[in-house]
């Protein structure tokens, strides 16, 4: 991490003017607060008692006799509200709390950030929006009426490709619009310089309690740690604590959608370099530089660009990035819920797929862990559709 | 010195303020993008800002999102933008700044760019890049002698007055509201007290953009500005009166008395 903000080349700040002091307070505020000992205790103390951390490292024992591998599961679905992106919301929100902003403002695809983020505003008292799409909205009803059950407004994004990508440009505005009291708690390690830091800051609990039990349950690392990215907030939270252990190999799933040759979500695979919410980094684009709609069955994969440290990752080889289509995740998605008695979100149900493929590049009986970053209760209503 | 600051020195010394009105690339159509460019310049523009549109455009409010969607839905690109400005630049007296998001820029490559648009363009305007950021971007720019704009808004802290005020060879555009573009009832109580802080620092012209619908809103602080920019007013304008037989008409009567 350069000072600018910047991973390698990936990252910066590429915003309107009226957003480079808010950010600059957000950068100074989460530098002097996080390294403060009542902050940290603070956290600490809500991740365990509210949270449910740690989360167990479970070894699925059916499914790594199927495979031939040593499967172990990092259980952020079982993380009070459903996913890892409690991890984040709750660091932000003390951070907001902090920073004496009444209102919380985020944006929200799959619904799990909403969730998180209207969670914890209900938690510290605060006013709460979050933007999302249309198209999202209809796909994840029950995550809807959950955020306005924690007293949280669901504004509809009826522009663009209305999903995620055009919640966060409405966030946006309405963040340069309310800056002076307004906290804006971004889900993804996306954006502009410090979100991309903070929040994998935030989410690397995953990675060191992860690589704690892993020593304890097979007296060394890994070989392998599979995740799925959609911005990619999972998969920098469990990768980046193995960062300097590079025996340990880091795949990143991304998803194919209905294929290449229609739409998909693959920004780091099929995109180029380009400016998307405030920095540098693969963006999926026409040849024109507009930016192109994804499209996944799961939500919180559907956008068409990528936090930039994985830019980076990509660009210096140090992790590999797969992809696994709508149909593939589905069987993942099944596979988990037969042989495990675990219902994965659709998200970690394409890192889950990609193990079937993996169990036959891998040597036998590698170990693999799986970031599991959500649950599939939000989910049943789509593959019941799809699977009538 | 480029061509956008020796317009201002002419306008100063006739004591007049420079009226910069915007319209959307290919908004409605790009015939009548033609016409409402002619419109512009024969009645009495300084400059003319010529937006680019952006699928993403995260500054702009819902009327300039509209144009610019409507303008992409015809197939609005670069190639064409520049093939355009081909064909009528030397029709049109006012200089020419092109307002683009920085993503389309940066994927055609800075220098490919540059070299496309020099011929045509006298200024650039950048929403979402920062004078820090654009260290490569300002070089070419002044490798090809385009004159740059940089935002001063609300928000922005004194400290990155002079940065910004030598970032900017053309003017610097003063946001009036912390907020989208889109035009206000009313603008905000401190406006004056912000304008006189820049003023005592940046000896530049300053021009006002963002919520701005005609001169008469800011003639109270007159002293403190050099020029106004009027977009998403023109745009609405467009759009509630495209369906009349006269609109040209109208739009240059509308353009006559904003400017008057």
């Amino acid at each position: 991490m350069s000072k600018k903000g910047y991973f390698g080349e990936f990252g910066g700040r590429f915003i309107p003017e009226t957003l480079e002091y808010p950010l600059r307070e957000l950068q100074e505020a989460y530098f002097k607060y996080s390294q403060q000992k009542d902050f940290k205790d603070e956290l600490n103390f809500y991740l365990r008692e509210y949270a449910g951390r740690p989360t167990p490292l479970y070894f699925a024992k059916n499914l790594s006799k199927r495979l031939g591998l040593r499967v172990y599961l990092k259980r952020e679905d079982l993380l009070h509200t459903g996913a890892h992106k409690i991890n984040n919301a709750l660091g932000q929100a003390l951070l907001a709390v902090r920073m004496k902003k009444e209102r919380i403002i985020a944006e929200t695809g799959a619904g799990q950030h909403g969730v998180a983020t209207a969670t914890v505003a209900s938690l510290f008292g605060k006013k709460c929006d979050i933007y999302m799409g249309k198209v999202d909205m209809e796909r994840q009803k029950m995550n809807v009426f959950r955020m306005q059950l924690l007293g949280a407004q669901v504004l509809k994004v009826e522009t663009g490709s209305q999903t995620l990508k055009d919640a966060c440009n409405e966030a946006l505005r309405d963040w340069v619009t309310n800056v002076r009291n307004t906290y804006y708690l971004l889900g993804s390690v996306v954006g502009p310089h410090p979100y991309p830091l903070m929040v994998r800051n935030f989410q690397v609990v995953i990675g060191r309690e992860a690589k704690q039990q892993i020593l304890k349950k097979e007296k060394r690392l890994p070989d392998y740690l599979l995740a799925c990215v959609g911005g990619g907030s999972n998969s920098l939270g469990l990768f980046h604590p193995f960062f300097k252990n590079r025996e340990v190999r880091f795949i990143g799933v991304e998803a194919k959608g209905k294929g290449f040759l229609s739409q998909h979500a693959c920004s780091l695979i099929k995109g180029r370099v380009g400016i998307l919410h405030g920095s540098k980094s693969y963006v999926l684009q026409d040849r024109f530089g507009q930016i192109e709609q994804a499209h996944s069955i799961a939500a919180g994969l559907d956008y068409p660009g990528v936090g930039p440290e994985h830019a980076f990752y990509k660009k210096i080889k140090r992790a590999e990035y797969v992809a696994v289509s709508d149909k593939e995740a589905l069987v993942g998605f099944k596979m988990l819920s037969e042989t495990e008695g675990i219902t994965p979100a659709l998200e970690p149900a394409h890192a889950l797929f990609y193990l079937r493929k993996l169990a036959k590049l891998a040597k036998k009986n590698s170990i693999v862990i799986v970031c599991l970053s959500g649950r599939g209760d939000k989910d049943l209503e789509i593959v019941q559709k799809v699977g009538s | 010195m480029g061509k956008i600051r020796e317009k201002f020195k002419e306008l100063r010394d006739k004591g007049k303020k420079a009226f910069i009105p915007y319209l959307t690339f290919g908004f409605p159509t790009l015939k009548d993008f033609e016409a409402l460019l002619y419109v512009l310049d024969s009645a009495g523009s300084d400059f003319i800002e010529i937006g680019f549109p952006f699928s993403d455009p995260i500054a702009d409010g819902p009327v300039i999102q509209t144009s610019s969607q409507v303008a992409l839905d015809r197939g609005v690109n670069f190639l064409r933008l520049f093939s355009f400005l081909k064909r009528v630049k030397r029709k049109i007296k006012a200089p020419l700044i092109l307002m683009s998001y920085y993503n389309p820029i940066y994927d055609m490559g800075l220098d490919n760019f540059f070299k496309k648009a020099h011929p045509f363009l006298e200024g650039l305007i950048i929403p979402d890049l920062l004078p820090e950021e654009g260290e490569d971007f300002l070089k070419k720019a002044k490798a090809y002698n385009i004159d740059t704009v940089f935002f001063i808004s609300p928000t922005t802290q004194e400290e990155r007055f002079s940065l910004i005020e030598r970032a900017s060879s053309g003017f610097i555009y003063y946001i009036s509201v912390t907020g989208v573009t889109g035009p206000r009832k009313s603008l905000p109580s401190d406006i004056l007290s912000h304008l006189k802080k820049v003023r005592k620092k940046i000896s530049s012209p300053v021009c006002l953009g963002f919520g701005i619908s005609n001169q008469f809103q800011a003639r109270k602080f007159k002293k403190y500005f050099d020029g106004i920019i009027v977009g998403s007013a023109l745009i609405k304008k467009i759009i509630e009166t495209y369906h009349k037989k006269n609109f040209l008409k109208e739009f240059k009567e509308f353009i006559l008395w904003l400017n008057s």
